[in-house]
């Protein structure tokens, strides 16, 4: 499943790149990243690392809290930027 | 004669009586607070009976309800007459504009509100603490509940500096929000002096900015849970705290600044007195800082209306990377600026300006320029921005 493996690796970069404590496993997808312990330095270093590995590029407009803020609102994210790729 | 426009309460404020009263107190005693290093009483109690201290209140809790602009125009008047008073009174705006934009509905600081523009009382924060490096948005110190107090909670915060923290009636603390929350998770704690054991750890003994009195202190204090503001701190912090700090500090420098160069125009102006017909030749000094200044307050006022802007049409904008870059650059902007303003009246008034006591004095305006570049120190936020650029480019 596309959306498994797109939460996955999110949730992998998560760990690496903003080096959020929390395991994946306690880390809901509706969960506020920033509660968790996410800065705007991991927040910037995520940004990277997802730039990095699904090859797009975050607009301006788009570097808000919120769009950072939880697995669901990162997925959402990368969806948008990929449809607007194809 | 139709309807008639009531005039801004802010310029109601900035021309009323007590209130131009509160700014001679300010200037009259500036010296005096600067060298004995002590809190500008006089000022600060001026300004009380100005009502100064409840204007950023909004009308429905009793306050004066003055706009973001107008308290940004009265920390610049009061700055501009003793740097300490202004500096004091920006900080406490700060503390009143978390609670006002971040009431969340909770009923409690709606009645502090009440409290402070009717009691005129003044709020100090503890956001530093030993062992976080100067970082505003992580915190060691947790809210801990008073077990089987129903509904109480305390907490023990060791802060390097709080400035005039043993003059406040009232203190805005940041803390984790509970003992197992993350260093990021935070939440402000609102307590008055009566519910805190406050012991002073330094003193506070500097080169400029003598009169704020910002010792450490070691914190211990036990409150009502309601006394916890719901709204997470990253959210005030960069919706207000961080901007309101910025703009306001700004506005002070901005003001120790211009009277430095007020010094520096007298001083050609009595040497042109002296020999009319030529123009003297450190005019050209002063030309060049009057190009400064025309600058400075460009980019202060700029600021300042983006802030408005935002605030008002979308302030989900406040939160973005990009707006977090431009209020740092206004910060490591505005501080530069007021000592490199404060140098260029120094070279100037010369030897005049050097001396203390005369009225050419500038030595007071240089020290205290000298702290802003230190208050949150620019290396740092040049460091944050560094990172944000990573992924922002920077068009605005």
């Amino acid at each position: 499943m596309v959306q498994t493996d797109l939460n996955s690796i999110i949730r992998r970069l998560i760990k690496e790149q903003a080096k959020i404590p929390a395991t994946a496993g306690e880390l809901a997808d509706s969960d506020d990243l920033y509660d968790h312990g996410m800065t705007s330095h991991s927040s910037v270093m995520l940004m990277l690392g997802l730039e990095n590995e699904f090859g797009v590029e975050f607009p301006d407009t788009m570097l808000t809290r919120d769009v950072f803020s939880s697995v669901n609102a990162i997925e959402s994210a990368i969806r948008r930027l990929q449809q607007e790729l194809t | 004669m139709t309807v008639s426009t009531p005039l801004p309460t802010g310029y109601l404020l900035a021309s009323s009586p007590n209130f131009l009263r509160a700014l001679k107190v300010a200037a009259e005693n500036a010296d005096d607070v600067d060298r004995a290093g002590r809190f500008p009483s006089e000022a600060i109690q001026a300004l009380k009976e100005a009502a100064a201290f409840g204007c950023y209140v909004p009308a429905e809790y009793d306050g004066m309800g003055v706009s973001f602009q107008h308290l940004a125009e009265l920390t610049f008047e009061i700055a501009r007459r003793c740097s300490a008073s202004g500096m004091i009174f920006a900080m406490h705006q700060i503390q009143v504009g978390s609670i006002v934009h971040h009431l969340n509905a909770q009923t409690w600081f709606e009645n502090y509100l009440r409290r402070v523009a009717g009691e005129q009382r003044l709020i100090a924060s503890a956001t530093s603490e030993v062992g976080v490096g100067g970082d505003l948005r992580r915190s060691i110190a947790a809210v801990e509940p008073v077990d089987g107090s129903g509904g109480l909670v305390r907490f023990e915060k060791q802060a390097p500096t709080i400035s005039y923290g043993g003059h406040a009636d009232d203190l805005l603390t940041t803390l984790r929000r509970h003992s197992e929350a993350e260093g990021s998770d935070q939440v402000l704690v609102l307590t008055h002096k009566e519910q805190m054991e406050m012991k002073q750890t330094s003193q506070w003994d500097t080169l400029g900015m003598r009169g704020t009195c910002s010792p450490g202190f070691v914190v211990q204090a036990t409150c009502s849970a309601e006394q916890v503001m719901r709204v997470p701190f990253s959210t005030t912090a960069a919706e207000t705290v961080v901007p309101f700090s910025h703009i306001l500090w700004s506005h002070v420098w901005l003001g120790i600044a211009t009277d430095a160069f007020e010094r520096a125009q007298n001083f050609i102006r009595a040497q042109a007195r002296q020999s009319p017909g030529s123009t003297p030749p450190a005019a050209l000094r002063l030309s060049e800082l009057s190009t400064h200044m025309s600058q400075f307050r460009a980019f202060v006022k700029a600021a300042t209306a983006e802030y408005i802007t935002l605030r008002e049409d979308d302030p989900k904008q406040l939160s973005t990377i990009g707006y977090a870059v431009r209020i740092n650059n206004l910060k490591i902007a505005a501080s530069e600026a007021a000592a490199e303003a404060a140098q260029g009246a120094l070279r100037v008034c010369g030897i005049a300006g050097y001396r203390n006591g005369t009225p050419y004095s500038v030595g007071r305006h240089l020290r205290d320029s000298l702290s802003a570049g230190l208050m949150i120190a620019n290396d740092r936020i040049h460091s944050t921005n560094a990172t944000l650029l990573l992924v922002y480019r920077d068009s605005k």
